[in-house]
Parts: structure tokens; sequence; C-alpha cells
């Protein structure tokens, strides 16, 4: 087909669509007018009104599809069952935690690897953008130019970065290796060996985090009032001290928000661990790339609900611990 | 080590108002050296930053025979601009494009639309099940991608909506709304409702008060949802891969800058040229709405 007649069918495909959800959101909205405002003159006619094409939507495509997934979960639904699986009852939640998830990686270990993985990427980003923010918050010539250029690397695609890395990590004509050889240091296999690759994916996703990191917590520093130094120092309190007892704390409102964020982000990352691990290793995958392998490699649907439950849960369980311990929930109750 | 050579420069040098400066706003009364010191770590920082970034510049720019080379030169010295040409015309890349530009501009109408209103039934209204639904739209950023992938997949296959644009407009706007009701609420508390109030005794309806009154207030927490629905879509990969799956013609730009990469050997200039092309209006969008769009995240996570 010729390029034009190709634009014109995209943009005819993608008017219809939005014609197609105005259609059907004027369509409700004009149902539960006549039902709630007019028939039934409810006071809270007008707020349902509002919420209706959100919580349809969230519904049809979240809602729905978790409680289906759930329903899957207990049977045994694959590429070769996919018409009418059969219930299998919790085989499917035992299986995770027995049986390989992929083809040789096991449950715990890949839990392990996902931690470590999530634990180091968030230490750096968080130390790394503290020491930059730090630095770039104080009056100096260039300020601007070097904040500008530290943020490029959250400003270009992560796609982009992502397979840029995926090339550069190649053995011969990436830049690390020519990097190293030009010392004459031997050149690391970072695709096959499968510790190196996994520092790659580290490499890669420390790369992509520091930059959103200390752009973050530069915003907390700036609202730092510069009252509370002067009085610290009054008091005689040392570069270490002010630290420790006013940054820290003052920075807190922003830095919990930012560590429970990126930490979910970072557990949840696929582009950098599917993309940095070019030859598959089974030893560079974290939880969500091995639950997207067991489903569309695999096509083990029914399990891959299955283990998608378990990672869910375990996020959950992190995110209201830490929410708890934090008392960050309190200000919402109110 | 910086604090203690913090310690023993701030005393030599000038006093501000009888006080030593802090290091946490201090900076002019540095000396020489610690300026420099700070300058150097700096200078290395963007190094870091920006010289992968260089490399992909680099190689868009080297000719076709010298694709594969080891030289590390930022212009290689045979530069030519035959990667760009290559990408422009003869593949398929302003098409990817076009495809990424539409579905995007299109998640983004409705995803506003759909957070705008139900935001304000968050904001100013009370009504059972609030809190409720205020905690599962936190929930639902936990959810991973691939965990709502599975369901999505099959269900698409069911109804027919794999290989069409359908199914990954509807599903990138839905999935955003939940981030952009929790900003669009925060900012919405921050307006008096009294404005809206004193509409209504005017004789303004609710959805007057609502369109007349509180939509034009809210133009900038606005503009930042639907930037943020933009690049949130204009960047994903994984949906459309799975949900636009082979078909050709309505590939996005990730899934045909993905597939130049895939051929490493033969195409790692068109991919760089690609990358490049594609990266300089995201980026120079990004940098103009970064402020606004962190303004929106803390917003958004303090009140979380």
């Amino acid at each position: 087909m010729a390029p034009i007649e190709l634009i014109f069918k995209s943009l005819g495909e993608v008017a219809l669509t939005v014609l197609y959800v105005l259609a059907i959101v004027v369509f409700i909205e004009a149902i539960l007018y006549v039902l709630l405002m007019r028939i039934l003159k409810l006071r809270l006619a007008f707020p349902i009104m509002l919420l209706a094409p959100a919580v349809i939507g969230l519904t049809i495509l979240v809602i729905y599809p978790l409680l289906w997934e759930a329903r899957i979960s207990f049977t045994n639904m694959s590429l070769r069952a996919f018409k009418d699986p059969s219930f299998i009852g919790l085989q499917n939640y035992v299986r995770v935690f027995t049986e390989p998830v992929l083809k040789q990686v096991n449950f715990l270990p890949l839990l392990g690897r996902t931690i470590l993985w999530t634990v180091i990427n968030v230490s750096f980003h968080v130390l790394g953008g503290l020491v930059l923010a730090l630095l770039l918050n104080r009056p100096m010539r260039g300020r601007a130019l070097y904040r500008a250029l530290i943020i490029l690397p959250w400003a270009i695609p992560q796609i982009v970065a992502v397979l840029a890395w995926r090339g550069e990590f190649n053995f011969e004509f990436g830049y690390p290796n020519i990097l190293l050889t030009s010392v004459g240091l031997p050149p690391i296999r970072w695709l096959t060996a499968p510790s190196w690759n996994f520092i790659a994916m580290l490499m890669t996703n420390i790369w992509l985090g520091i930059p959103f990191m200390s752009v973050i917590i530069l915003g907390g520093l700036q609202s730092i009032s510069h009252e509370y130094y002067e009085a610290g120092q009054i008091d005689g309190a040392s570069t270490w001290q002010q630290f420790r007892n006013i940054t820290l704390p003052l920075l807190q409102p922003v830095l919990t928000p930012a560590i429970i964020l990126g930490t979910i982000w970072t557990f949840n990352n696929f582009n950098v661990p599917f993309f940095i691990n070019q030859n598959e290793l089974e030893t560079s995958d974290i939880m969500v790339t091995a639950l997207f392998r067991a489903a569309f490699q695999y096509n083990r649907y029914g399990f891959s609900a299955a283990f998608a439950f378990v990672i869910f849960f375990i996020l959950l369980g992190y995110s209201v611990f830490y929410l708890i311990s934090t008392g960050a929930l309190k200000g919402d109750k109110e | 080590m910086t604090a203690q050579t913090q310690q023993s420069n701030v005393s030599t040098s000038k006093p501000v108002r009888g006080r030593k400066r802090s290091f946490f706003y201090g900076g002019r009364q540095d000396s020489s050296f610690k300026r420099l010191l700070i300058h150097l770590a700096l200078i290395l920082a963007v190094i870091i930053a920006i010289y992968p970034i260089l490399r992909v510049v680099s190689v868009s720019l080297r000719p076709g025979d010298r694709l594969l080379s080891t030289d590390l030169a930022i212009i290689p010295p045979d530069a030519t601009l035959e990667n760009y040409r290559v990408v422009l015309f003869e593949k398929e890349f302003l098409l990817w494009v076009w495809n990424s530009l539409v579905i995007t501009v299109a998640t983004a109408i409705i995803g506003v639309i759909l957070a705008a209103t139900s935001a304000y039934a968050f904001s100013r209204y009370n009504f059972p099940g609030k809190g409720v639904g205020l905690v599962f739209l936190l929930t639902t950023q936990m959810i991973p991608a691939a965990m709502l992938m599975v369901p999505l997949y099959i269900l698409a296959i069911r109804a027919g909506l794999v290989g069409t644009y359908r199914g990954l407009i509807v599903a990138y706007s839905v999935t955003a709304v939940p981030f952009s009701i929790w900003i669009l609420k925060g900012y919405y508390d921050t307006i008096p409702i009294d404005l809206e109030e004193a509409a209504k005794i005017d004789g303004a309806s609710e959805l007057e008060a609502f369109m007349r009154i509180l939509l034009p207030l809210s133009t900038p927490a606005l503009a930042i949802v639907f930037l943020f629905n933009f690049t949130t879509a204009w960047n994903e990969y994984l949906f459309a891969r799975v949900i636009l799956g082979s078909n050709e013609q309505l590939l996005t730009w990730p899934l045909g800058v993905q597939r130049l990469q895939a051929q490493f050997t033969t195409a790692w200039g068109q991919f760089s040229a690609a990358s490049i092309l594609v990266t300089i209006p995201t980026m120079l969008l990004f940098l103009w709405s970064a402020k606004y769009l962190i303004s929106g995240l803390t917003l958004g996570g303090v009140k979380g």
C-alpha cells in the first residue's frame, strides 16, 4: 500500500475509536441523566455521572481482567488447553513455589535476585541523586547547564536508551569494552556471562534512574529554608549534623513517596532486564520478565496468572508495610 | 571527607554577617580548591550522563562500511547523513512515528476527559466508597504491566482486538486514569470551593460550576495530565508489542526502532539515526514540561 493510504488508514481507525468512545460516554451519561436526575432526583446524581465513564472503563479494563485472571489462575489454561481449560484448584500456586518458573530458575532464587536488583538500584538512585542534588543546590557558575545535562538520560525515551545500551554491551564494538581494552584490561562478556549480564542491567538502570531522583531531591532541597541552617550554625552544628538533623528530616516528605514509587517502578521494570538480557539468560530474569516469558514464550497462562498474583501480593505487602511503618497513610485518613 | 574540608576551609574564608557559610547553601565563599573539586565531580557526572547519548549520535553518523568500528571519536572522521536518509526515505520510520502520534494524541484526550470528571467527584463530593475508591486507584499503580497483560491479551484475542489500534488506545487511556485522577484531585483540592458555591448561588448548575469555574482554573494541571498520558503512551513498548502483534502497518515507533536494533550488525547506524530523530522532539517536549511534571508528581505524592 502507498504510504499515504496507510496514513489515512491509521488516522481513520484512531478517529473511529475516539468517536466510539465518545458515543458510548454520551449514551451512558444520557441514560444516567434521565434515570438519576429526572426520575430519581438523587442528591449524588452529578458525582455519579462524573464518575461513571472512568468507573466503567476501569471495570472493563482493570477489574474484570484481574478477576478473570484470578479465575484462570485456578485452571490449567495454556496454548494446548485454550478453549476449555479445566479447574485444578491451587495446583498453580503450589507449582509457583515448587517447580521451576521457566526452565531452570525456581521461585525463591528469582525472588532473591529481584530484591537484590531493587535494593541495589534504589540505593544507587537515592545516594547518587542525593549527592548530585546537594552539589547542584549550591550557587555556582554553570549550575543550570550542569543540571540540564545531568537530567538528559531521564529525558530520552527509555526504550531508546535501553536499546542503545544493549548495543553498547556488544563484545567487540561496544564502548565499555573498547575502553577496557584500550587501558590493557581484558574485555568483558556482558551479554553471555551471567553475573556480568546482571551487572550490565544494573549499570543501565542506575544510569537511567539517578537523574529523576536528583531532580526530585533537588526540588525538596530548594524548599528547605536557609534559616534552619543558620540557626543550626549558631548552635554550632557541624556540616554532618546539619545534614543529619536538618536536611534529611526535611527531605523526608519528598523522599518517602519517591522511594516507595522508585522501589515499585524498579521491581516492575521490564525494559531494562528484558532488553539488556539479549541471550535470554534465565539468570538475568527478574520477576516481571520471568512472568512475561512464562506467559508469552511458554504460553502457560494459568500458571502465569497464579505467578502474577504472587508478585502482586509481594508488592502490596511491601507497600502496606512501608506506608504503615512511616505513617504516610495518616494524612489520608483525616 | 567533604565535611572536613568544609570545616577547615570556612574558618579561613570571609564570614557572612558574622557567621560562616553552611555547606548546604553557601558556595561563593568556598576556597577555589573546593570549588574545583565540586566542578570536577559535576563534570564527571555530566560525562557519565551524556557520553552514551553522544555515542548514539556518533554511530548514526557512520558510513555503512565503517559501521562496526572501534573508534571512540564522537564525530567519526568520514561522517555522513546517509543513515538519516535511509531511515527517513527508505524505511517506514515516518509511518511508525505517525502511528505513535495518532495513538498517543487519542489516548491523551480520552485519558484527560475520563480523569478530569472523576477527579472532580473525588475532590468535591462525599459519596459511599470514596475512600475505598482512592485506595483502589493507588493499588492499581502496583500492578506490574506484565500482570495485566496476560488477561488483556487473551480477552483481546477473544474480542478480535489483536492487531488493531482500538484495543491499544482504550487500554492506554484507561490504565493512565488512576494516576491522573490523583494528580487532578490534588490540584482541585487546592482551589477554594467558594468560587463554585458563589456561582451556584448566582444560579449556575453543578455542571456549569464544574465546566465554567473549575476547569478553566485547572488548565495547568490538565496540561500536566495530558503530557503525562502523552509521554507514557508515546514511549510504551510492551502493550504495543502484545496487542498490535506483528501487524507491519500498525507498528509504533518503539516497535519499529526495536526491529532495527535487532539487526545490530547491519542496521546499527539506522537504529541510531532513528533513535536520534525520535529522541529530539521527545526530549524537547520533556525538558519543556519537566518542571510541570515534577510539580504534578510531588503534589500527588505528598497527598498520597
